[in-house]
């Protein structure tokens, strides 16, 4: 294992695995020289929930890709489960933007997708089991033989998560997963997110623009700054689970929303 | 969590309640309240009416514009005659043949060249560049060039139309390939799918729908090559019979045969929205009027 800075290292529940390790990252892209991450290191420990948070362009969308195997580093270290990752690979779980849902699949034939790529028809098909018990989980019970036109954004993107799920992954990438939802359905999804990640003991890394959203959701938190990209800060939200969303008034929860907001403020106007 | 301190208003605000309901009604014009077989039916017959009309009051030469009776009389003439297997409609199943082939012929090119072109950088940087020359040509002026080649029977005849309808397709096709979204197109990554996995699952359903808009351009392309082939190229064809009746100074007969060919044109685009509607089922939004 390679080591990573004494300020990870330390944190985290005590005797949790690493499962994720990305250590001395940096991504310059040839075509312009443009140095989108320098130096980035951070762990992700089983079972933990984190974040990295940061104005657009601050190259966390690039860490993603990075940690998804979908673009090679320039250099550093990228880890999961001890084996490097060198491209995609069946034990990353993905959630993107939008909930990218072929319109010519029904929802359950979306969800057994990755298997039926990966796999071929006939696993798909014994799949179909196991896919249509976790949509049950979502409350998608209902939606199995509909096609995604008829599912609201939230539904949609609920498919996706259960999507995500069928390949039982080792960790979770989100991008931005709920940011094109209404309010109102975004906190309900991300309640949903923490039930879901607290039942199956998920390591989920979340990238988002909203503070309150990273807040209620990480255990740890990463505040990205930009030119070039780097994590300025690692913070710890060590408030109870599960969470609700009455949490947001509490003041502990304003403290730490306000102080990172402060830390994201400071760099706009530097 | 500190006790809520808000008050819940219970009653309802009672303004009002005595007073009459402000209902009103959104003004809709006239000419949007027709239904549309009276719109249709009244437009044929004020259009016919102005035919008749012009040519009654002999503004224009009967040469030039016949009667509605005259064009009339000779649809029933020409239809009689293709009813009991005559020469027009010997010129007519030519036409349709030189029409299917040629679509069929586009279709083949047009789809091969299309993924070539919107799937690989090579045919992007160096096929298109000589796609675009060439359409940009008047490709209408090749026709004595086929002629030459493939001899005054069908064989040129197809190859126009082949030629004219082939373009709209590589075009659509590959806009259709560019038409999956990033999001997706690293969805299929992440799940490791290889790249004709990502052709076949995602891109080319994706593009459906635009491929079938070319087809709907490349059938009306395919009509016009083979007309302006059997125009300048003789043979048996429908084209052939336009001719000779124009060079006869017969114009009813030419507007019969105009007529009849458009029947040729609409059904063959009325099965590519069929085709369209069956395969592409998810995508509702494109029809406007229904026809299209």
């Amino acid at each position: 294992m390679t080591v990573a800075p004494a300020m990870v290292a330390e944190s985290g529940p005590a005797g949790h695995r690493p499962v994720y390790e990305v250590a001395r990252l940096s991504k310059v892209y040839p075509r312009n020289a443009f140095t989108a991450l320098d130096n980035v290191n951070l762990v992700l420990r089983e079972g933990e929930f984190a974040s990295v948070i940061g104005a657009s362009g601050c190259g966390k969308s690039t860490l993603l890709k990075i940690m998804a195997g979908l673009l090679p580093p320039t250099r550093g270290r990228v880890v999961l489960n001890e084996t490097p990752v060198m491209g995609p690979r069946p034990d990353i779980g993905m959630m993107f933007q939008q909930a990218t849902l072929l319109p010519w699949k029904t929802t359950l034939e979306n969800i057994v997708l990755p298997i039926e790529i990966r796999e071929g028809r006939a696993a798909a098909k014994r799949a179909r089991g196991r896919a249509r018990q976790i949509l049950e989980l979502v409350g998608l019970g209902k939606a199995v033989d509909t096609y995604p036109s008829e599912l609201s954004g939230g539904m949609a993107q609920r498919a996706a998560i259960c999507r995500m799920l069928i390949t039982d992954p080792a960790v979770l990438l989100l991008d931005e997963p709920f940011s094109a939802l209404d309010e109102l359905t975004r906190d309900f999804m991300n309640m949903e997110l923490q039930r879901i990640c607290m039942e199956r003991r998920a390591t989920a890394f979340l990238v988002t623009h909203s503070i309150p959203e990273a807040v209620i959701l990480s255990d740890k938190i990463y505040i990205m700054q930009a030119n070039p990209g780097h994590i300025a800060e690692i913070i710890e939200i060590d408030l109870p689970r599960p969470r609700t969303l009455d949490l947001i008034n509490t003041k502990r929860f304003g403290e730490i929303v306000s102080h990172i907001r402060e830390k994201l403020d400071r760099e706009r106007f530097i | 969590m500190t006790p809520t301190t808000y008050h819940t208003v219970t009653e309802a605000p009672a303004a009002g309640q005595d007073l009459p309901d402000t209902v009103w009604q959104e003004h809709e014009p006239l000419i949007d309240r027709i239904p549309r077989w009276v719109a249709m039916t009244g437009l044929f017959v004020a259009i016919v009416g102005l035919w008749y009309g012009v040519t009654a009051l002999n503004i224009v030469s009967p040469i030039i514009l016949p009667t509605p009776g005259e064009t009339w009389d000779d649809l029933v003439f020409v239809g009689g005659n293709m009813l009991s297997g005559g020469y027009v409609l010997d010129a007519m199943i030519t036409t349709t043949l030189t029409v299917l082939y040629g679509f069929a012929i586009a279709i083949g090119i047009g789809f091969s060249l299309g993924v070539l072109v919107g799937e690989t950088k090579f045919g992007e940087r160096a096929v298109m560049p000589y796609l675009v020359a060439i359409d940009t040509m008047p490709k209408v002026a090749f026709a004595p060039l086929f002629i030459a080649w493939l001899g005054f029977d069908i064989g040129s005849k197809v190859a126009l139309a082949a030629f004219i309808a082939t373009f709209p397709i590589v075009v659509s096709t590959a806009a259709g390939l560019y038409a999956a979204s990033e999001n997706e197109r690293h969805l299929f990554k992440s799940m490791g799918a290889s790249r004709l996995q990502t052709l076949i699952r995602l891109k080319l359903p994706t593009g459906l729908p635009y491929f079938f808009t070319g087809l709907k351009i490349a059938a009306v392309g395919v009509m016009a090559g083979a007309i302006t082939g059997e125009f300048l190229g003789g043979g048996r064809g429908v084209g052939a019979l336009i001719r000779v009746s124009a060079s006869q100074l017969d114009t009813p007969r030419v507007f019969s045969l105009i007529i009849y060919l458009s029947f040729l044109g609409l059904t063959l685009y009325l099965i590519v929205v069929w085709l369209q509607r069956t395969f592409v089922f998810w995508n509702k939004s494109d029809k406007p009027g229904g026809i299209g």
